[in-house]
């Protein structure tokens, strides 16, 4: 059961070119299994956010090797990576990113219209999905018509909304107030423990990564500490 | 799949609806040019045939003097020899295959009913002419065999002569003055309407060939000889004959031109026909190229709506749509947008020609092949313009697309 899902192996990823070369994730070795909850931290433009699109399969390593579910997704082509984003990742933004003049509903059903599901069982899944996350009755609102807080429960339910493997969410609440910031972890949280769902965050805060049972954190492009919460029984 | 596209296509052309009209305003401007000009154009075509139908079907004109476009010298200082009784009178002995033959001259004189005058076609020429022309009498009588002998003083008038003389009152048995000599109307021809070319067919005089010929031209020519070819006899068989016995009765020796010329009615109109078409064609190249200046306006929209719109192709490619579906995605829109302005550019381009129609009164003749290329064709300019800014959007690397703005 403890497979890895995710596994760096020495991962570089660089920008720019001679003088000029940025090197964004310098050697990175890391492995998350299936069920994890990592919180991903440290100071800004110390890597994370690279490593979450590399994690994500949204981007791939200059060097090294970054395998996803046992496959080296880091040599595949954009379309093949768009099948498994599309498969098997979820993905919650800081912005949360959701379609604007478009209601919930339809925001959430939009990961199912590439799977080419069939209209009804699109519906009927974004409902579930938005039951999911407490939104009942709130489906046909606009983004411009729900709180941030609200936009990002669309946005987790658009996450989960295809039973992803993995939830990738880069500082997820990074634009809430406390109180929305801890509803938010709470669902995440249930979401991990309720449907197994593997969940990589990024956060500067520290009681936001108190609720991940792990936590990383990238200095300069490596990893500095990865430290595991002991269970408390 | 591809109607949830369409839908949602739709409603980001909604969305900016001003932008779009605009947008669209090349392609419709392009369309309705093309359906308005090849409408109108296939109307004029059927009319210009018909009005030379109206002149005789079958028809052959004989004319004195050569025919034009044969060269050689001597045009001018060879006098014109004029047809004459004796060339009709063989064509009515010889001729086979001819279902009326008549004589007939004729000169714009000017018609006088007590204070009223008119300035009329007037032909002398037989009662044949009628059957040669296809015309037909609303009342009265043709010429009898010895009013055409002997050139009494007798007509019969178009439809406009009667208005402008006798108002909604009967004309037979009137004495009109035409020039300086006098004559009884003893019948009304059939209302014909206006030719292609604007001339009135029913501003017209008939009167026996011998009373025109000694009481307004003054002379024994004859200008015309009109041949109607019967069902069974083309045109084109009838025409060499005539030739025959005309030289024959003018004696012309072997190494001499016509000094008459021959036209085919059919002929003419079928020239006639493809003239128009030509230029139907020419102003229909007008027309494309209005429709690429469309396809640029579509091109240039569309690149706009994809930079505008990179955070959610961004959104899109990061939650698994392939590089085809974002493709697909802004092709349709593009499709869409000019289909639509495709349609309005049809919708205008009818109305012109219905107006149009009105106006010159040809008949309004759109045609289902000529809508339904345009349909095609306008959706074609959407698919090949939007392809370039869709693919650009296709192209976009997820990560640079979310974090734009
Ligand atoms: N597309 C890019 N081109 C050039 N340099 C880049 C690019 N993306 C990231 N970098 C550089 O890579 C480094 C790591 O960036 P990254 O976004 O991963 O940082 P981060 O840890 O997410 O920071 P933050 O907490 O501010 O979000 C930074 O120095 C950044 O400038
Ligand atoms: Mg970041």
């Amino acid at each position: 059961m403890a497979a890895a899902l995710i596994g760096f192996d020495t991962v570089w990823k660089s920008y720019g070119q001679g003088e000029a070369k940025v090197h964004a994730l310098a050697g990175v070795d890391l492995t998350i299994k299936r069920g994890e909850f990592v919180a991903i931290m440290g100071p800004s433009g110390s890597g994370k956010s690279t490593a979450m699109n590399i994690i994500g399969c949204l981007d791939t390593p200059t060097a090294g090797t970054y395998s996803f579910m046992g496959i080296d997704a880091g040599r595949l082509d954009r379309n093949r990576r768009a099948l498994l984003r599309n498969l098997y990742i979820g993905f919650v933004f800081q912005g949360y990113n959701l379609l604007p003049r478009t209601t919930a509903a339809e925001n959430v059903e939009l990961p199912l219209i590439y799977r080419g599901a069939p209209a009804r069982e699109r519906r009927e899944l974004a409902m579930q999905a938005l039951a999911e996350v407490g939104l009942v009755g709130r489906e046909h609102h606009t983004p411009a018509e729900l709180s941030g807080g609200q936009q990002q429960r669309v946005a987790i339910a658009r996450a989960i909304v295809t039973t992803p493997t993995l939830l990738v969410a880069d500082e997820p609440t990074g634009n809430l107030d406390t109180a929305r910031t801890h509803e938010i972890m709470e669902l995440l949280t249930r979401l991990n423990r309720e449907l197994g769902l593997t969940i990589a965050m990024v956060t500067h805060e520290a009681d936001v990564a108190e609720y991940a049972e792990r936590t990383i954190r990238f200095l300069d492009g490596h990893v500095a500490s990865d430290s595991s919460k002991l269970e408390v029984a | 799949m591809i109607w949830e596209t369409v839908r949602l296509s739709l409603r980001s052309i909604r969305r900016n609806v001003l932008r779009s009209f605009l947008t669209l305003l090349g392609i419709v401007i392009g369309v309705a040019a093309v359906i308005a000009m090849l409408t109108i154009g296939s109307g004029t075509t059927a009319k210009v045939k018909s009005d030379i139908a109206k002149l005789g079907s079958n028809l052959l004109v004989v004319r004195s003097g050569r025919p034009a476009g044969t060269g050689g010298p001597g045009g001018l200082d060879q006098a014109v020899r004029p047809l004459a009784d004796k060339d009709v009178a063989a064509l009515v002995a010889h001729l086979t295959g001819a279902r009326a033959i008549s004589p007939a001259s004729q000169k714009q004189v000017r018609v006088i009913f007590g204070t009223e005058s008119l300035t009329s076609g007037v032909t002398g020429t037989d009662s044949a002419y009628l059957d040669a022309r296809d015309w037909k009498l609303v009342s009265g009588r043709r010429f009898s065999d010895s009013e055409t002998r002997s050139g009494t003083g007798v007509c019969l008038i178009g439809e406009t002569v009667r208005q402008q003389f006798f108002g909604a009152g009967e004309p037979e048995g009137e004495i009109i003055r035409v020039n300086r000599t006098s004559c009884k109307i003893i019948g009304l021809l059939e209302p014909k309407g206006y030719t292609g070319f604007g001339q009135d067919q029913d501003n017209v005089v008939l009167m026996p060939l011998a009373a025109y010929q000694r009481r307004i031209a003054g002379n024994r020519d004859i200008d015309n000889i009109y041949v109607a070819a019967d069902d069974r006899t083309p045109t084109t068989e009838l025409q060499p004959r005539v030739e025959d016995i005309l030289r024959d009765t003018r004696r012309i020796t072997p190494d001499r031109e016509d000094d008459f010329s021959i036209r085919d009615m059919t002929q003419i109109a079928d020239a006639m026909a493809s003239a128009t078409t030509t230029m139907t064609g020419m102003l229909g190249a007008v027309a494309g190229v209005s429709l690429l200046v469309g396809g640029i306006g579509i091109m240039n929209i569309m690149l706009v709506s994809v930079t505008e719109r990179t955070r959610e192709i961004g959104i899109r490619l990061a939650i698994g749509a392939h590089e085809k579906h974002i493709l697909i995605q802004f092709l349709v829109e593009a499709t869409v947008l000019s289909l639509l302005g495709g349609i309005i550019g049809i919708l205008i381009g009818l109305a012109l020609a219905g107006l149009a129609s009105a106006t010159l009164t040809i008949p309004f003749a759109p045609s289902p092949a000529v809508i339904l290329l345009a349909v095609g064709f306008s959706a074609l300019i959407g698919m090949v313009f939007g392809f370039f800014p869709a693919l650009r959007g296709a192209r976009l690397d997820p990560i640079d697309a979310l974090r734009h703005e």
